[in-house]
């Protein structure tokens, strides 16, 4: 009876120091590496690279600092469908920007800076 | 007053609309994520804004990102972020009711905030000096006579340059793809008989990129400050024994607000400070 009542009443998840501890030295990690990455010249990689080490930062953030992975699975929802909103948003404003032909004629550059 | 249920009375936290503290602290929680994610989208609207202007103008990016101090940068990152790890501690340090831990990592998270604090504002000071601001207050050129007016001034470092070498043959990479719409007649140029971008010149519109960047770093700012004065909040609560395993409803929800700054920071840093 003591044991069901105290899972009944017991009040959020407790993370071990040593996951917190994991977790703060893989962001260090990371962001060296995001700095260390922008010496080498990837072309369009580099941005898709920078982004990608960022999502897997954020995602450890959320799970585990912000205790998502031990969370009612409705406070993960929120935060995806927010970050849906948002790559909808931007991914609409891309797709009307790229919409407008910078080259009338094509294969003529446009004057620029005459 | 220890137990919530099984006797008449409760715990002096509990509102007596919810059935126990479990219940009311997961209905604070959704709370709370439903405010963080209007957050995101309040910094979703810049990031448009960023995300417009980069793809139609790389050049002005990668030109003024050079202005922009990669160290301090870094450093505020792992500062914030370590700041973000305190809080996460303090947060199981409440629920495990260790009051003195949770009181020295809450003040170390406060700390980390106004170190953050303390970098950017060395980072805004230099942009303010050399006049890399929004708008009609971008002049970075005003700095530069170094006539008799300047004495009083103190010692200003020399402005950071793009290498006037090194980026030309990048910068011919990356042209603009939309043409400034009021310079000169309107017309077209043959392939290969138009002026090669930015000669190791500066572009147009470089003022456009430190609006940006002061709206996105300010808005986020501001999200520090506010951060900081709720951890102060909560630290001055934590000091008289507020909080413990039954209740720390308040220190979890400030640790979600601080760790979602901290992860605006994670996404601002390589789009601001890592362009290339």
């Amino acid at each position: 009876m003591a044991t069901e009542h105290n899972h009944h009443d017991q009040v959020g998840h407790v993370v071990p120091v040593p996951l917190l501890g994991g977790v703060i030295a893989a962001l260090m990690i990371l962001t060296w590496l995001t700095v260390f990455v922008t010496k080498f010249d990837l072309g369009s990689l580099n941005i898709f690279i920078a982004l990608g080490i960022a999502v897997i930062k954020g995602a450890l953030v959320v799970l585990f600092f912000m205790h998502l992975r031990w969370d009612a699975p409705i406070n993960g929802i929120v935060l995806i469908s927010s970050l849906l909103l948002v790559f909808l948003f931007i991914g609409f404003a891309l797709m009307d920007s790229a919409a407008y032909a910078p080259d009338q004629i094509p294969g003529y550059a446009p004057r620029i800076n005459p | 007053m220890t137990d919530s249920h099984g006797s008449e009375g409760h715990p002096a936290h509990l509102q007596h609309h919810f059935d126990n503290s479990r219940q009311q602290f997961s209905a604070s929680k959704l709370g709370m994520w439903l405010f963080l994610a209007t957050e995101i989208l309040l910094f979703a609207g810049l990031f448009v804004a960023y995300a417009v202007y980069r793809s139609n103008h790389p050049e002005i990016f990668i030109y003024a990102h050079y202005f922009l101090d990669t160290k301090l940068g870094g450093i505020n990152t792992m500062v914030l972020l370590l700041s973000s790890f305190t809080m996460a501690w303090g947060v199981r340090a409440a629920q495990l009711g260790q009051r003195k831990l949770l009181v020295a990592l809450l003040s170390l998270t406060l700390l980390g905030g106004f170190g953050f604090l303390g970098i950017k504002y060395v980072e805004y000071e230099a942009k303010w000096k050399h006049g890399l601001l929004w708008g009609t207050n971008y002049n970075p050129e005003s700095h530069d006579d170094h006539t008799g007016a300047d004495e009083h001034a103190e010692e200003v470092e020399e402005a950071p340059t793009a290498p006037e070498t090194g980026a030309p043959d990048r910068l011919n990479l990356e042209p603009t793809v939309v043409p400034p719409s009021a310079t000169g007649p309107a017309g077209t140029v043959p392939p290969g008989e138009g002026l090669p971008h930015g000669q190791g010149a500066e572009p147009d519109n470089v003022h456009i990129f430190f609006g940006i960047y002061f709206l996105m770093t300010g808005l986020h700012g501001i999200h520090v400050l506010v951060g900081m004065s709720l951890i102060f909040w909560i630290l001055l609560k934590s000091i008289g024994g507020a909080y413990g395993p039954k209740y720390f409803t308040p220190v979890d929800l400030v640790g979600l607000y601080w760790h979602l700054v901290d992860l605006i920071w994670i996404f601002l840093f390589p789009l601001l400070y890592l362009i290339h």
